[in-house]
């Protein structure tokens, strides 16, 4: 009873604190863009715009919500709810924080602490596909469809070089667990003076997982299923309104998400180079989910960063770089560290 | 208590008798292979229950096999399918009988 | 707790299952057969095996059905067609008569056969992807090479079948 009550709380905190964050970072974006665009942004609600994420909730939710007549109803309404529950579901894994000790018992900041926490989070990509490509479907709309459709030979072309760059984490660590992943790299160092992340160990998987996760959260370079908005129609063409917003929640969640594990998995989660991992105090446990934070809004910088700067690729220069760069370097460094830990162990 | 093992066995004979009721039922070509699909996963669920009850990971190796080998005849299966469609026009079962006199 | 746990999985599969028969549309199908899919997940991880219900998700439910979804949606096959008209009554009623019989023999020897508890084993229970990792590089390396080599030959295969043959003006 205790567990489930520890976990219920834990969930209320992340959940509030992921929504939280998907409304800010619709407002980050917008500023972002408008100081490399060499302008203001929104900043006449609340100081610096602060407020804005309130006003366009207070929009979204007085807008006519439309149901055209000639879609499929129960698939269209069940759509944006089916493409936000795999991306909200993914920070159940992610560790935010080392262990904190909460009247007088030691509490893991970990939703779930689950045995198989890697392959939970492919699994969640991998059902990600879904909400787009019903979406797409049940707008009776072809552009609609053939939009949703790219989406997803695009998402499900990029899960191949995502899952494989994980392996050679996963070779080094020897386990699936998210805990332990972070734990080893908080615990470990490279060659003795870097801190042992796995972006020192692993560069190249590093980098191949930030290109996969661009491709699929859709974001630019690779966001043609939405920029085809602009040409013809993407797959959320026929949504107005709450629907529309939901996608747009789901696009951002799963961005905090991929920026979450981009952290853990190879930047060190909480790990900072001067705290001692075994240290819990109060103090420092807040500290290090400070920590988590921080380098998960730097990501998110980086992800709205490189949208502002980066052209977007064409659908078959996505494809090539997908299944004829991406995969080959995957198996590559697969087999490099096979051989590289083989020697050395 | 956990649960018995002829509980799990009776569930997947009843997926499985489901998915065969499927296949002869249906004349929509792409159902049937779902129920196909149906058929595979009530047998990996009687490979699973048994690895449980005789403690071996043998099972769950076997039902690994039999996953890969669904994906690899699934993709082939609607391969066949496309091929069927652009030259026959139909996924009906009942369309396809050129072989018969 | 288990047990409950146990029927309302084995509630949604069966559910699934039957409208994944029953549907004309076969896009509503499909999603049934998603949902049976998950069940079956959840019943793996009932049987403490972990990694096979992520495989599950990973390999059935997020790519084999996902190509199903294209090809129904891409051949446009949405809408209830005639394709699937009744086949005729005794057809239906001898199916379901058989199929009870069926279920009824299975459901009476696993009912009287299999008592007794299931045989411990710790290490597959608790650790159970180093467990099947082991088995799979060890005893059953022939058989997971092969099974590269059958995932290599299908890719092939698709690829040939679904090539339409090229015209003049390629």
């Amino acid at each position: 009873m205790n567990y489930a009550l520890e976990s219920l709380i834990k969930i209320a905190i992340v959940l509030g604190a992921v929504i939280t964050a998907v409304a800010y970072t619709v407002l980050a974006e917008r500023k972002v863009s408008a100081f490399i665009q060499n302008r203001l942004g929104p900043n006449r609600v609340g100081p610096w715009g602060l407020l804005q994420p309130l006003a366009d909730g207070i929009k979204f939710i007085t807008k006519e919500d439309v149901i055209p007549n000639h879609v499929n109803k129960a698939i269209y309404v069940a759509a944006p709810a089916v493409i936000l529950i795999p991306a909200l579901m993914g920070f159940a894994v992610v560790p935010f924080g080392d262990v904190i000790i909460v009247m007088g018992q030691k509490v893991e900041l970990v939703i779930a602490n689950v045995d198989i926490g890697i392959l939970y989070v492919l699994a969640l990509s991998s059902l990600g596909v879904y909400g787009i490509v019903l979406g797409g479907w049940a707008s009776n709309n072809k552009y609609a469809l053939m939009g949703g459709v790219r989406a997803c030979a695009q998402m499900i072309s990029y899960e191949l070089s995502l899952g494989l760059s994980l392996i050679g984490v996963l070779m080094i660590s020897g386990t699936l667990r998210l805990t332990d992943v972070v734990n080893l790299q908080a615990s470990t160092t490279f060659l003795g003076f870097l801190p042992g992340w796995f972006v020192f160990s692993q560069p190249v998987a590093c980098i191949l997982f930030i290109v996969s996760v661009f491709a699929e959260t859709n974001r630019l370079p690779f966001d043609l299923p939405e920029a085809e908005q602009e040409l013809v129609a993407g797959y959320h063409a026929e949504y107005s309104s709450m629907k529309f917003a939901m996608f747009f929640m789901a696009e951002y969640a799963h961005m905090i998400t991929a920026s979450a594990l981009i952290a853990s998995l190879f930047f060190g989660g909480w790990h900072l180079p001067g705290i001692d991992p075994a240290d819990d105090s109060l103090g420092v446990s807040l500290l290090k989910v400070l920590v988590f934070s921080v380098k998960t809004a730097f990501f998110l910088f980086v992800f709205i960063w490189v949208r502002w700067t980066v052209p977007r690729f064409r659908y078959d220069q996505v494809m090539r770089l997908g299944w004829k760069v991406l995969l080959p370097i995957a198996l590559a460094n697969v087999f490099i560290t096979g051989l590289v830990l083989t020697l050395t162990r | 208590m956990s649960v018995p093992i002829s509980y799990y066995l009776l569930l997947s004979a009843i997926l499985f008798t489901i998915g065969v009721a499927g296949v002869l039922t249906r004349r929509n070509v792409i159902v049937i292979f779902m129920c196909i699909e149906l058929m595979l996963n009530a047998v990996n669920l009687t490979f699973v229950a048994f690895a449980r009850q005789l403690g071996q990971g043998d099972g769950q190796v076997f039902v690994f096999f039999v996953m890969a080998v669904a994906a690899a005849e699934v993709a082939v299966g609607l391969a066949i399918i496309i091929a069927l469609f652009r030259n026959r026009e139909t996924i009906d079962v009942g369309e396809v009988n050129l072989l018969k006199w | 707790m288990e047990t409950v746990v146990f029927f309302a999985l084995a509630a949604l599969a069966v559910g699934c299952a039957l409208l994944l028969v029953l549907f004309r549309n076969p896009v509503y199908s499909a999603l049934s057969l998603v949902g049976t899919l998950f069940s079956v997940a959840g019943l793996f991880v009932l049987l403490d095996a972990h990694f096979l219900a992520a495989v599950q998700i990973i390999v059935y439910a997020g790519a084999i059905m996902v190509l199903f979804l294209f090809v129904i949606m891409l051949l446009n096959l949405g809408s209830a067609d005639p394709l699937d008209a009744i086949p005729g009554r005794f057809r239906q009623w001898a199916v379901i008569f058989l199929s009870a019989i069926l279920v009824a023999h299975i459901g009476w020897m696993s009912l009287r056969h299999m008592r007794g508890g299931p045989i411990e084993n710790e290490a597959l229970a608790t650790s159970n992807v180093p467990y099947i990792g082991k088995l799979l590089y060890t005893d059953f390396l022939l058989p997971f090479e092969i099974t590269s080599l059958i995932l290599l030959v299908a890719l092939i295969g698709v690829v040939v079948l679904v090539k339409r043959e090229s015209s003049k003006a390629s």
